[in-house]
């Protein structure tokens, strides 16, 4: 099914990607009071043991944000980033100075999960523009460990009926800063089908 | 320390004294440590989901059910016996606790169980095993001696 990506659909993935990346920098730059730049600068498919180097190794310490996602094509979406990555976006999100956080308290770990909230918010709204399947979020769930393990559950619903994943690398931009997460979308098996065919690429 | 081979996810290797077989970040992956004590070597198989069900195997490694297997020959053609061999497991984990969990939240207990289960129907007895919980594990398996060495981040190293 996957290994036949075309060019076109990644354009279109992007596409999709891009317009929630503008929506999820607008719904952020009003939480926290200033601009903020999003964008997609790329849509990959990776092997799955090739994954953990996205993110640094599979030693590195990450933050992942798990989200169930209901609809007409249950999928689950996990993002995740370096934890010294997190930490600077926490910085912005709380407005400190940069560099002040370090640990991953209870306020950090809330504010860190709502901006997970509103990023899969916003890149769902742009995938239910484009395909009108319907993608609910369900409430997310935070795993702070070494990336191979944070990765390996999404990676292990993925391998079950492919040897590749998805990934949309999201590129934020503010105060200078440039931080670097990835989205993982994991359709269940027919979802990804139905997700090209409502797109209009199946 | 001899010579340290890494092991991917949904890899195997096998290798004799003095190699270590090193295997980074179990999460709800299984870790699987074979050891033959007189030959010298052992075995090591990161492992992601319990069984192909009947899905094209194109990397064996990535089910229990064939990369077992596949790992005991690996071990029996560097001069292991599998009626000696013995077995540790690590990993396993629930990485996410979600409000509504699916059966796939369960990726980790199902891992542990698949693993257990061909153990026993191979007769290769279970002699260490540190599974479960909602933590990241490291293992290091040294074939001079067959201890084997479980890193975590935030829940200590221990020696099994």
């Amino acid at each position: 099914m996957n290994e036949g990506l075309s060019e076109f659909h990644y354009d279109v993935l992007r596409e999709v990607g891009n317009i929630g990346a503008g929506n999820a920098a607008t719904a952020l730059a009003q939480l926290v009071g200033r601009p903020i730049h999003m964008e997609v600068p790329a849509v990959l498919w990776v092997p799955l043991d090739e994954v953990a180097a996205h993110l640094g190794g599979p030693e590195k310490p990450v933050a992942g944000i798990l989200f169930r996602v209901e609809g007409e094509a249950p999928a689950t979406i996990l993002f995740a980033l370096p934890l010294t990555q997190a930490y600077t976006l926490l910085d912005i999100i709380l407005g400190r100075p940069l560099g002040a956080t370090a640990t991953l308290g209870e306020l950090e770990q809330s504010a860190l999960q709502e901006t997970g909230n509103i990023l899969t918010g916003a890149y769902l709204n742009s995938l239910n523009t484009f395909t009108h399947l319907g993608f609910r979020p369900t409430v997310p769930a935070l795993a702070v460990d070494m990336a191979g393990a944070v990765l390996d559950y999404v990676l292990a619903e993925f391998g079950q009926m492919a040897d590749q994943v998805l990934l949309i690398e999201t590129e934020f931009q503010a105060e200078g800063q440039e931080i670097t997460g990835y989205f993982f979308l994991v359709p269940e098996p027919p979802s990804l089908n139905v997700i090209f065919r409502a797109l209009g690429v199946g | 320390m001899g010579e340290v081979r890494r092991v991917g996810m949904a890899d195997l290797a096998a290798g004799r004294d003095p190699v270590v077989l090193v295997t980074i970040g179990l999460g709800s992956c299984v870790g699987v440590a074979l050891y033959d004590d007189q030959a010298k070597v052992g075995g090591l198989a990161h492992i992601m989901l319990p069984q192909a069900n009947g899905l094209p195997v194109t990397n064996p490694a990535k089910f229990a059910d064939t990369a077992l297997p596949l790992l005991v020959k690996k071990m029996e053609e560097l001069g292991a016996d599998p009626r000696r061999l013995t077995a540790k497991i690590a990993g396993g984990a629930q990485m996410f606790q979600l409000a509504q969990p699916t059966e796939m939240m369960r990726i980790g207990e199902r891992n542990t169980e698949a693993v257990l289960s061909w153990l026993r129907v191979a007769g290769i007895r279970v002699v260490a095993q540190d599974t479960g919980g909602s933590w990241g594990r490291t293992i290091e398996l040294d074939t001079s001696t067959g201890e084997l060495r479980v890193k975590t981040i935030a829940h200590g190293e221990k020696r099994l």
